[in-house]
């Protein structure tokens, strides 16, 4: 496995503190604002990067996401592209972990195995890829582990005792706790409810665990962060981003700035979320 | 040489991971698979006990008027002056289409899983009426997912599913078309694992809905069999269906699939021609690809977009085809071909006027196809056609399309 991934969260559970993974759609409005936005988001507080893969049918999201899928689209981004993204930014960036989020056509189309080596070349850490269980691990998964590319799992409120293992059989880098049955963008749960299922997930595997799903402040962000390895934010950015946007759907000057103020609130909510768990 | 091994029936597939060769699948969200597993389960049981099947039975003679006829259609065997065509009347069922053979059996699985509430995407409406028609006869609450486009021209139909309780969700995302309409009904799903059932309305999506929509329709097929042997003591030469998503045309194939005689077609849409955008000919100018649960043949770009299509018939508007097709495509076991816009639109007439039939836009499809190949077979040669559905909710889409004024 990419070794950039696990000591990022070493060095993490070293310092007392959960990871803050943050979202955001690559191409989202343009190459290059994402670009300037990818770049920003380490310094503000972002511990681990995903990057989103737009998709035209992106059945596990909420409204948000598929409209910043559509924009980036509409601007031109690909798959080709958004791996070149990771490229550019890994080139001032040896440290923070990239991980590849997205839905499964577009790889496959690209070619699994043309697509595993040039994610690696660019200096991809992991992949998620909402559409494909580990029933499907032949397809992607399992090339992807052989030449060194994690492949994060999501696991959600449906993935009982029972089906866990097969769940993490093939997991590696971190597992992404799904903390609510449905779309990205909903409401947060509650937190009392995460934990347990976080001690849950625990019982089965020595992976980071990072929850998502209706986090969009710090306040969030801490009180989540108390029980899990890490905090994921995805759709509070991806509304940033959209809100900064000229009515025609082009960046402006407040576009990189409004994330990055974003990010720096969420991360001085994950930095104070062990004195949370204290409290 | 290494010769690849010859199969011995087109009927074994899928394979126990829902496979059709290459295509099918489970490509779903972590948070569908226990819930797509417990069907999968479930439907293994029922479709071997005797009171399921019976009780299906029952409901479908006594609900649905089933068997639908096979009827000789005299006239427009004399127009076109070749093969004897007979029609597989599905549009006579209650409700107005083939689709209720489907959710009648869904809905029966639906209540013994304990499911409290349906949910189904719908593109002509035809689906999404069977689906509030079960869901009013078992006392369910139902929500249809219905493209805005779709809602706009399937006005009747959308009348039809309030009067009978259902709730109608327009979905304006994309092209606002049945693509759509079934991305918003996953995301409701996902969103309500617990006590909702989603009734997928075509032989596609994930294992094991293919399956399981297929053996609901084919007691088209079966009855066909059975009514050719006592009305001409052979089976056809042909069989044509529509496809869109491929419901009506598998239920009609599967049980002839292994009778080598039987040649086998199935028609697209080809829209406004294959050379631009505007088609639906996801066979004939598709390629490999996942969508929806399912690897299968779509309209997609170089980089695994889905394109959106087009297609006179909502019901055949959709960038996507069951898995089965695919693999029946691949195998050569069965023939796809386009029909395009205006040449569905002359066979609609052409029912109409010569049988005293309005037949909707999907089969029209299907007959213009017959139209170009009857006449050049023999005059003892049978051909069947799936009438799968009648026009009522789409009359004023043509009045519009022929410049009828009321």
């Amino acid at each position: 496995m990419t070794a950039r991934m696990d000591k990022r969260f070493a060095d993490l559970a070293a310092e007392g503190r959960p990871a803050l993974v943050t979202y955001f759609m690559g191409g989202d409005p343009d190459f290059e604002t994402s670009l300037s936005i990818m770049k920003a988001l380490p310094s503000a507080g972002a511990d681990v990067i995903e990057l989103g893969m737009p998709f035209s049918d992106p059945m596990a999201d909420g409204p948000a996401i598929q409209l910043a899928g559509q924009r980036a689209l509409k601007g031109g981004q690909t798959l080709v592209k958004t791996i070149d993204l990771a490229r550019r930014f890994r080139a001032d960036d040896q440290d923070t972990p990239i991980v590849l989020m997205g839905y499964y056509n577009p790889i496959y189309i690209y070619g699994v195995d043309r697509f595993v080596s040039d994610a690696l070349a660019a200096g991809i850490d992991g992949l998620i890829v909402v559409d494909l269980p580990p029933e499907m691990d032949d397809e992607l998964c399992i090339p992807a582990l052989e030449k060194g590319l994690n492949f994060i799992r999501l696991a959600t409120p449906t993935t009982d005792d029972k089906r866990l293992p097969k769940v993490l059989q093939n997991t590696s880098g971190f597992v992404y706790y799904v903390s609510m049955n449905g779309i990205t963008g909903s409401a947060l749960p509650d937190p009392s409810l995460v934990a347990g299922a976080v001690q849950r997930i625990k019982g089965h595997t020595n992976l980071p665990v990072c929850v998502g799903f209706g986090v969009k402040t710090a306040e969030h962000a801490r009180a989540i962060g108390a029980a899990a390895d890490g905090v994921v934010v995805g759709t509070a950015i991806i509304n940033q981003v959209a809100s900064s946007l000229t009515e025609d759907g082009q960046a402006t000057g407040a576009t990189v700035p409004g994330v990055e103020t974003l990010v720096r609130g969420l991360s001085a909510g994950v930095r104070s979320a062990r004195l949370a768990a204290a409290e | 040489m290494n010769e690849t091994p010859k199969l011995n029936s087109f009927k074994a597939g899928p394979d126990e991971d829902g496979r059709f060769g290459i295509f099918g699948g489970r490509f779903v969200a972590e948070t569908l698979m226990p819930l797509i597993l417990d069907l999968e389960e479930k439907w293994n049981i029922a479709k071997t006990d005797p009171v399921f099947q019976a009780e299906l039975q029952h409901l479908n003679t006594h609900y649905t008027g089933r068997p639908s006829p096979l009827y000789f259609a005299e006239r427009m065997t004399q127009e076109l002056g070749g093969a004897k065509i007979y029609f597989k009347r599905d549009e006579l069922n209650h409700t107005g289409s083939h689709k209720i053979n489907n959710c009648l059996g869904q809905i029966l699985l639906a209540k013994r899983m304990g499911k409290t509430r349906i949910i189904a995407e719908t593109g002509a409406g035809q689906h999404g009426v069977a689906s509030a028609t079960v869901a009013a006869r078992f006392g369910l609450p139902c929500v249809v997912y219905m493209g805005a486009t779709d809602v706009e021209r399937q006005a009747p139909n959308v009348f039809r599913m309030k009067l009978l309780g259902a709730e109608v969700k327009p979905v304006t995302a994309g092209h606002g078309t049945l693509k759509d309409a079934m991305n918003e009904a996953l995301r409701d799903w996902v969103t309500n694992v617990d006590d909702t059932y989603y009734m997928i309305g075509t032989a596609a999506g994930p294992h094991p809905y293919p399956e399981m929509v297929r053996d609901f329709q084919s007691v088209m097929g079966r009855e066909v069999r059975e009514q050719m042997m006592a009305a001409e003591g052979r089976l056809p030469d042909m069989l044509i269906a529509a496809v869109g998503g491929g419901s009506n045309a598998i239920g009609l194939f599967h049980p002839f699939l292994d009778d080598a005689s039987v040649k086998i077609v199935g028609v697209e849409a080809g829209g406004r021609g294959l050379d631009g955008e505007e088609h639906c000919a996801s066979l004939t100018a598709g390629s490999p690809g996942v969508l929806h649960g399912n690897r299968t043949y779509l309209l997609q770009d170089g980089d695994g977009q889905i394109k959106e299509g087009h297609s006179i018939s909502a019901g055949l508007d959709y960038p996507g085809i069951g898995p089965e097709h695919s693999w029946l495509k691949d195998a050569g076991r069965v023939e796809y071909v386009p029909i395009m816009d205006h040449e569905a639109l002359e066979a609609f007439q052409l029912l109409t006027r010569l049988e005293g039939i309005i037949p909707a836009l999907e089969p029209s499809h299907a007959l213009a196809e017959v139209m170009k190949r009857a006449p050049k077979m023999d005059k003892e040669q049978i051909v069947v056609m799936n009438l799968c559905g009648r026009g009522d909710k789409d009359i004023f889409t043509v009045g519009k399309l022929l410049g009828m004024g009321l």
